[in-house]
């Protein structure tokens, strides 16, 4: 018999290039992880990484453009979620992002979008040509319950 | 301005402007671009100087709505005002700090504390 234990979830879709539909398929990968039982500040973290992924690929890979589209893969299953996402742009190199801490970055009001991607995921990769981004995420262990409190004598 | 178009309610304690955002998520560029412009005419239509930024519905924001902030310390400083963020819940408490932005806004914790000795 198979248990939730056993569920992988998968899909691939294509997506026009605006972020209302960005949200629609945002919204269908957090309702996997929330049967899928992720806990919360793990679908907080994909979360904000797969807003910052959609919005890199719609607004800077394909720089708005309503003739180009957005491929996105999801795999999710007990242990880990595999996002793919992929744009028509050009592409870039990562490293040459400036890093966003430096001081005399800190007031520039974009450029963040990596790191937090960074921050909260266990992994994100590139491909060579820089247009598509896998984010992984290993599920977190559980919180611990707080103790109860003893009761006083 | 409908009303669901209001992303901000706004309150005046004591001389102080406190914004709290409507939204519990913060995310989407044209959103956060209504959100972006409604923070900005508190200062440049409504000349506001003392302004504090409530969170306390905000359950996720991303890196364009902390442009948006930036770019409205800015304004308000320029103008020779205050802000003052406050009741920002620990995950995203989190986004600041990973962005070092912790050290470029003032963030307190309750709102009570943010509106007193502006």
């Amino acid at each position: 018999m198979s248990t939730i234990e056993d569920a992988i979830r998968e899909f691939e879709v294509v997506i026009p290039n605006n972020t209302s539909a960005g949200q629609t398929v945002q919204e269908r990968i957090i309702q996997l992880l929330e049967e899928l039982r992720f806990e919360e500040r793990d679908v907080f973290g994909i979360r904000l990484a797969l807003e910052e992924a959609l919005v890199n690929a719609i607004k800077h890979g394909n720089q708005m453009n309503p003739d180009k589209t957005v491929r996105i893969s999801c795999r999710a299953a007990m242990e880990r979620v595999r996002i793919e996402i992929e744009d028509q742009g050009e592409g870039f190199i990562p490293a040459d992002v400036p890093d966003p801490t430096a001081d005399e970055n800190i007031e520039r009001p974009c450029g963040r979008g990596i790191m937090l991607m960074r921050a909260f995921m266990t992994s994100i990769t590139f491909n060579a040509t820089g247009n598509c981004v896998i984010l992984e995420k290993q599920r977190s262990e559980p919180e611990p319950e707080s103790e109860p409190q003893a009761e006083s004598a | 301005m409908t009303p669901g178009n209001r992303k901000l309610d706004i309150e005046e304690v004591n001389g102080v402007t406190v914004a709290r955002f409507t939204d519990k998520k913060i995310l989407d560029e044209s959103n956060i671009q209504i959100i972006g412009n409604q923070l900005f005419s508190l200062v440049d239509d409504d000349h506001r100087q003392k302004i504090v930024l409530d969170f306390t519905n905000v359950e996720y924001l991303s890196s364009a709505a902390l442009g948006k902030l930036i770019t409205m310390d800015k304004k308000v400083k320029a103008a020779g005002g205050k802000l003052r963020l406050c009741a920002i819940r620990s995950d995203i408490k989190e986004v600041f700090k990973i962005t070092r932005l912790d050290k470029l806004f003032q963030i307190i914790d309750s709102r009570d504390k943010a509106v007193e000795g502006f």
